[in-house]
């Protein structure tokens, strides 16, 4: 990968799910250091651009292509991406019971360095990292050792994708609708997190409905995506404009 | 039901290890007083117990194979079973590892079973190749000075008739069900433990400590006593899958815990279950039960159950004494075409008696798995307690689940709970993990086995690691 090349790029996106077209023609580039926020009416295809990044099974590519870090991303599989450093942060975290959250952080970082060759990470030091992100989470140590999301309220479950995300430090994160369901103090928190991930090596691709989020995550640019593919794009003022305006004069231009 | 298939296996199976000029130690197919005769003289039993096999032999005639369970059973030729053949004598046994199915021996590095324990485990007929005796013999001379007796049930009749005499099937008569009837008029072998009053047993007790412990064949018996006031801990079976052909196995497990005494037993079962096509696989046909015959005694049953064609158990505790407590936890799966009965019975007869029942089962392939369990409060137990929580986990379309709670109350003051539920490995589940950089295989055992946990952590630390590599194993290709 050289300098120039982008970290994401989707040219041409067309793809369907459950029988149904969702994306028609979607094309996006997120550079190195950038973070891009995805905005638009419920049903445009945002979780379902997410989804197909991430390589959900059931979501049947149609048309285009995906480059992440200049390799073909479409055909590998959803734990290759994961490794090459894909964190997709989901909308409703599944809870897992009985399997503890740090064994999962810990499975994760492992399966990540053994495809990179290095050893399995050392306990003690991992442990402390781990415990290092959760204060910046405000997360009390004894989610560590509960059931992955058994449990969480909403807002618990949303700050545990931040910690797994800050842990296993990705090259591009896509956050599905993190800031849905959080309280304001909450919200500030998770902003937090996310911009301490914030570096010129990586990229975060937001997904959200609120303007809010982005008073605290502020991004380089704004798409709205309506109909499946991108509308409009534009600096951080397009957001509050959509916030005054709704997405209807979007679609109208569109 | 076909009756085909499993006759021409049993008949195949037993002819095939069998010496055309009739060895001294090996007796023809078929079960008549004669053959119980000859398997007590060949063990130079005391008159009581011939005696006492007879008497089950015919008691046996006048019963019928139990068909209450929730399972396709092939019939089976009793007839055409040998019900005595010397261990070690196996003709056909493999020469070295080089003559092993290479696939049972892949399985046994998965494990991590030792390389010497692997051609032992494969039934290999080399006496020395394992070298553990020093190990047995530090053992030994351990429990001896706890005054802790342990040995196989044959020694225990030579060395102990006493104790026999006094305890061998008051916890399961012969009269109990066909199984137990059969057992008890043939079983070949098994283990015997005694441990004496106020005796804390200074170690786990294993069979992989015991010599012999695997040759004791299809009909073992064991028998436990925890004197008033001691506490033992009882490991069985191996984690190793044992390649034995032989169909049928009909086992009895007696314990007894007196005032104040405590049994713990644990179980990995992981006898051959079949191809993938369902062809072969041990009938596993088991009596297990305890009776906590003292005031505040313990017994607690802990089985993972990963093998067998078939498993028709259900290990129980009858609650005799007054504030005793049984427990039972249970993690059984089901793959291909395997078939699970199982559960447990607690009869509460004293007062505040307690008990627990855990039970996960786990479907996969076509297997099917059902929890059938039993409380029964007595009008003597007056403040009895029981919970029960079962759940099931189902991964793909073929496979069945069912539970069987029966409960029966008969005094007011007591206490029953049940909770129940039935779940899939979901699909979200498993993305989340591939999606954390998880491969597969690795994230079905992740959830498989928080599933189990709350039974996983009943067991002995060093066995639970390996119960975790047995449930990956025995669910290998379930999902994908």
């Amino acid at each position: 990968m050289t300098a120039a090349t982008p970290l994401l790029e989707i040219s041409n996106l067309s793809a369907k799910v459950g029988g149904k077209n969702v994306l028609h023609g979607l094309s996006l580039t997120v550079n190195a250091g950038e973070v891009h926020a995805i905005m638009g009416p419920n049903g445009s295809g945002k979780s379902t651009l997410a989804y197909v990044l991430a390589g959900r099974p059931g979501y049947e590519i149609t048309g285009g292509g995906v480059k992440f870090q200049g390799r073909d991303l479409l055909t590998m599989e959803p734990e290759e991406r994961a490794r090459a450093g894909m964190f997709l942060g989901f909308q409703y975290p599944v809870e897992i019971p009985g399997v503890n959250n740090v064994y999962l952080l810990k499975a994760a970082v492992n399966a990540k360095r053994k495809a990179t060759g290095q050893p399995e990470v050392d306990a003690y030091e991992f442990l402390q990292l781990v415990r290092g992100k959760m204060k910046l989470m405000q997360m009390d140590e004894s989610f560590l050792s509960r059931g992955v999301n058994e449990g969480f309220s909403g807002g618990e479950k949303k700050r545990n994708e931040i910690l797994q995300m800050l842990v296993l430090e990705p090259a591009l994160a896509v956050l599905d609708e993190t800031d849905s369901g959080l309280d304001i103090d909450a919200l500030k928190v998770v902003a937090r997190g996310v911009n301490s991930l914030r570096a010129a090596d990586r990229g975060v691709l937001l997904i959200t409905h609120y303007q809010r989020l982005l008073d605290h995550i502020v991004p380089d640019q704004v798409h709205v995506l309506a109909r499946g593919r991108i509308a409009r794009s534009g600096d951080k003022s397009l957001a509050h404009e959509l916030e005054k305006r709704g997405y209807d004069w979007v679609l109208e231009v569109a | 039901m076909s009756t085909e298939p499993i006759d021409a296996l049993l008949g195949k199976s037993y002819r095939h290890g069998f010496i055309t000029d009739i060895d001294s130690d090996t007796l023809p197919p078929g079960l008549d007083e004669d053959v119980v005769r000859f398997i007590s003289r060949k063990k130079r039993e005391p008159a009581f117990m011939t005696e006492w096999r007879l008497k089950a032999y015919r008691h046996w005639l006048t019963m019928r194979e139990p068909h209450w369970a929730k399972l396709r059973v092939n019939k089976i030729d009793y007839q055409s079973i040998s019900y005595f053949s010397a261990p070690k004598r196996d003709p056909n046994a493999p020469k070295s590892l080089a003559e092993v199915d290479p696939k049972l021996l892949a399985t046994y590095e998965k494990l991590g079973v030792p390389l010497h324990e692997r051609a032992r485990l494969a039934g290999v007929a080399v006496d020395a190749v394992f070298d553990s005796v020093s190990v047995a013999t530090t053992f030994k001379e351990r429990l001896a000075e706890a005054g802790v007796i342990f040995c196989s049930f044959s020694d225990a009749v030579q060395n102990h008739p006493a104790l026999i005499e006094k305890y061998l099937g008051t916890v399961v008569p012969h009269t109990d069900n066909f199984f137990a009837g059969l057992n008890a008029a043939v079983f070949s072998d098994g283990s015997f433990v005694y441990v004496p009053p106020g005796v804390r047993c200074p170690m786990e007790l294993s069979t992989y400590f015991r010599i012999n412990a695997k040759n004791t064949g299809q009909f073992e018996r064991t028998l436990i006593i925890a004197a008033p006031g001691s506490h033992v801990s009882y490991l069985e079976g191996c984690t190793a899958p044992m390649r034995d052909e032989n169909q049928l196995h009909a086992a009895v497990v007696e314990l007894i815990a007196e005032d104040d005494a405590e049994i713990k037993y644990s179980t990995v079962q992981n006898w051959y279950p079949g191809d993938e096509n369902g062809l072969g696989g041990i009938y596993n046909f088991v009596t297990k039960r305890g009776e906590c015959r003292g005031r505040n005694s313990k017994i607690a049953w802990t089985q993972v159950e990963t093998g067998s064609a078939i498993t028709w158990k259900y290990p129980s505790c009858v609650l005799r004494g007054e504030n005793s407590v049984g427990e039972f936890y249970s993690v059984a799966t089901t793959n291909n075409y395997q078939q699970a009965d199982t559960g447990t019975k607690m009869i509460h007869i004293g007062a505040n008696t307690k008990s627990t029942i855990v039970s996960k089962g786990i479907s996969a392939g076509h297997g099917q798995n059902s929890y059938r369990g039993l409380v029964k409060i007595l009008p003597s137990a007056h403040g009895a307690r029981n919970f029960t929580q079962c759940d099931s986990l189902l991964m793909g379309p073929n496979c069945g689940a069912h539970t069987f709670p029966y409960i029966e109350t008969r005094n007011p003051s007591a206490t029953v709970e049940h909770e129940a539920s039935t779940s899939k490995i979901s699909e979200d589940q498993l993305f989340y993990c591939l999606q954390r950089g998880i491969e597969e295989e690795d994230a079905v055992n992740m959830i498989v086995n928080g599933f189990c946990k709350s039974v996983l952590k009943e067991l002995p630390m060093e066995f639970a690691v390996e119960a975790q590599n047995l449930l990956a194993v025995s669910l290998e290709g379930a999902v994908g």
